[in-house]
């Protein structure tokens, strides 16, 4: 018990002076996603996204009275609760982040928040993770995301397919806190308005064979098949064994299974398909594309707006708090992102520096017209896409 | 009458097609291990990441066939690489018996030492592969896809429910009973053959006749080298190439081979279709079906499911586990585990 209480003691030690390292003249935030595992395909430009913004900022010199800006990454892979703690530890403990920027996926930010952000008191903004479970996480005002929760992701797809006549649909998600989370919302909201959900069955990623999946999604029927899954894992599975059976000819997609991969996957196969994704119609997106292609990121792809948006809300939240220690700074989250003061676009980073330097008020508009609300997440607008000629087309926004 | 109809297609398009292809590349999988079982006396971890080495380079060899733009028109150039493949997957294997399992037969190690070997040969199999080819899933199956689509079917029958039949399904089968044929040929007829099955029946019998062990050794690699590489090009062409995906089949494939009796070629082939027709049969909704059969108008509330496909792998498992109770040897009388 000594020898435990002498190695804690020292772990401590160690870790404290770690941290106050992180308030010298140099400040380092630190970047985790899913760079592999089954959202790899989305981790690249997001990741553009968030350097971008730090960049911006960092090359700006005004940031926190001139300070020094790095940025420090790592792989928290999508669904490994233990990857992604250990990253998170790594940044508080040896390379002493003042703020985490991450992660990708829903399950690996409730591990890193819960056993590393939380306990250590670090800020942590994903830009990604929209299982409605992190809405009630027990955070201590530590946790925001830069996208909407799924609770509302799951009500307007409902509302989406109601206003397209639909009646009756089988829903298939991801064995994840994603999939599930998501599943139930639509379920819930779909069956208020009116519609059938005929089932609603779990698959598991990184199988082969989805044939005995299929077949039972194909026996209880319905007018769509909502895929709520991976591009490049098990929903990818499902809708070619969909396809090849006849099953199902048109599919409704959620956020993770539009984007390229889908689109090179099936191309017409999937004519006539909709979806939805976090995205707007604001100015910002326009503005994002000459960032992205300066940097070589595409910056239309999922979730890369809400990565720089996230990477813009966490550095303003300092330089206006004037510090960047995380208890002082998470109270400025709000005001940088929200109204009043003078709206920002992407691009337009060191502006915004410059008028919280002399006192002013800013509202960050950023690249995906982020405004949060309670409990510190985006108020959220969907794209909703259509499957034209083998093109994902933008057809409205929600 | 029509009613019968569509509840029978829908039938035979979701259970009994998917089920009988994947019980094919079951089957042939199933071969394999159960050879290694026979002959080398251990059961082959490793087997799963042979499939996967061969399947690998048949892979390889497919795209530099289509980049000189040969192809076997409606059918796979899949095809034309598979020999490549098992060159390859031969290759491989008689190279770790040469470095590794020849050392542990000298010593006469207990079979439980060569699993936990071949375990290790597993990782490293599983390395190599991620090291050549990367993680990604890769679809290599190319020219016609379906040789019945769901939709003309219902055109041509005017029937409502549509019968899908693709051309790597039928593929699968017919070349899993010609591996077959050849196989039990080979083990039967031949004289190498004979002296396999003399040498798996008794050790010490077969080495007095003046049987060349290692002879009989090399050449149970090579055949199953050959089966590994037929079974996972088979299954890569029916879904898509992904390595991770062979170490899963690794557990259906055991239970084929166990369920039919560990050591018994027969034993193997039916016990991969056991396997795959209880994994798709028993989480398959009856819902459609029993509505056609049912009387007019009425349909059950209930999906009419006997499990969710959830539990899909538990079905391999729970089907070995009362086999082994109840029949340790298997359906046919293979070794007892």
């Amino acid at each position: 018990m000594k020898k435990f209480l002498l190695t804690s003691a020292a772990a401590s030690l160690v870790a404290g002076s770690a941290f106050a390292g992180g308030h010298g003249d140099e400040v380092k935030v630190g970047l985790m996603l899913g760079f592999s595992g089954p959202a790899e395909s989305y981790a690249p430009p997001m990741a553009g996204g968030a350097r971008a913004a730090v960049a911006e900022i960092a090359e700006s010199g005004l940031f926190l009275g001139g300070k020094k800006l790095t940025l420090v990454e790592g792989d928290s892979t999508c669904a490994d609760a233990a990857i992604a703690t250990s990253v998170a530890e790594r940044f508080v403990t040896s390379d002493g982040v003042s703020g985490i920027i991450g992660a990708l996926c829903s399950g690996a930010t409730t591990a890193a928040l819960q056993n590393v952000a939380v306990p250590n008191g670090m800020v942590m903004i994903s830009p990604s993770a929209t299982s409605p479970a992190l809405s009630t996480i027990e955070d201590n005002g530590l946790f925001f995301r830069a996208t909407p929760s799924d609770a509302r992701q799951g009500a307007v797809m409902a509302e989406l397919l109601l206003s397209e006549g639909v009646e009756s649909v089988a829903v298939t998600y991801t064995n994840n806190d994603y999939g599930k989370g998501l599943a139930d919302a639509f379920e819930a909201n779909f069956t208020a308005g009116g519609g059938e959900v005929t089932i609603n069955a779990s698959h598991e990623d990184g199988k082969g064979d989805y044939s005995a999946e299929v077949g039972a999604l194909a026996s209880a029927g319905g007018d769509r098949l909502v895929v709520v899954g991976y591009a490049d894992q098990g929903g990818k599975g499902i809708i070619q064994g969909a396809l090849d059976t006849g099953a199902f000819d048109l599919f409704h997609l959620p956020d993770a299974m539009v984007g390229f991969a889908t689109e090179a996957n099936f191309g017409s196969d999937l004519d006539g398909s909709m979806g939805q994704v976090p995205g707007t119609d604001a100015p910002g997106g326009d503005l994002f594309v000459p960032i992205g292609e300066a940097n070589g990121f595409d910056a239309t792809a999922p979730f890369s707006p809400e990565s720089y948006d996230a990477a813009a809300i966490l550095l303003l939240a300092m330089q206006a708090a004037g510090s960047n220690d995380p208890a002082v700074y998470k109270d400025k989250m709000f005001d940088v992102a929200n109204a009043p003061g003078e709206q920002i676009f992407p691009g337009e980073l060191a502006k915004a520096l410059q008028i919280l330097a002399d006192g002013g008020e800013i509202d960050l508009v950023g690249a995906s017209a982020v405004e949060l609300i309670e409990p510190g997440e985006a108020s959220g607008s969907y794209r909703v896409i259509k499957t034209v000629n083998g093109k994902q087309e933008t057809v409205g926004y929600r | 009458m029509v009613d019968i109809l569509n509840a029978l297609v829908a039938f035979t398009n979701f259970v009994i097609i998917p089920a009988s292809a994947y019980g094919a590349q079951l089957a042939i999988g199933a071969l394999g291990v159960t050879l290694i079982y026979g002959i080398l006396r251990f059961s082959n971890f490793a087997h799963g990441e042979t499939m996967a080495f061969g399947t690998m380079v048949v892979l390889l060899v497919t795209g530099l066939f289509q980049s000189w733009g040969i192809s076997l028109g409606p059918l796979p150039t899949a095809l034309l690489a598979l020999p490549f493949g098992i060159l390859g997957a031969s290759a491989l294997v008689l190279f770790t018996d040469r470095t590794v399992y020849k050392f542990y037969r000298r010593v006469k190690a207990a079979p439980v030492m060569l699993v936990i070997v071949s375990m290790g040969v597993m990782f490293m199999m599983n390395g190599i592969i991620r090291m050549i080819v990367g993680t990604d899933d890769r679809r290599f199956a190319d020219g016609e896809r379906f040789i019945i689509r769901a939709r003309d079917f219902k055109e041509m029958t005017g029937l409502s429910e549509g019968l899908a039949l693709r051309t790597t399904q039928v593929l699968t089968i017919v070349v899993a009973i010609a591996t077959v044929a050849l196989l039990f040929w080979f083990l039967n007829k031949t004289r190498t053959g004979k002296s396999m099955r003399a040498y798996s029946d008794n050790e010490d019998l077969a080495l007095l006749s003046g049987i060349n062990p290692e002879r009989v050794v090399m050449i149970t690699w090579l055949v199953v080298a050959a089966l590994a590489t037929v079974a996972g090009t088979l299954y890569g062409l029916d879904k898509s190439f992904k390595p991770f995906v062979y170490m899963q089949l690794l557990l259906p494939i055991f239970a084929s081979a166990i369920v039919g009796g560990l050591g018994s070629p027969i034993g193997a082939i039916a016990g991969g279709f056991v396997i795959a027709f209880s994994e798709v049969t028993i989480t398959y909704a009856f819902k459609k079906v029993v509505t056609y059969l049912g009387p007019e108008g009425w349909r059950p509330d209930g999906l009419v499911q006997l499990l969710s496909t959830d539990y899909k792998f538990a079905v391999s498992f729970a089907i070995l586990i009362i086999v082994l109770l109840f029949k340790p040897t298997g359906l046919f009388k293979g070794k007892s585990v």
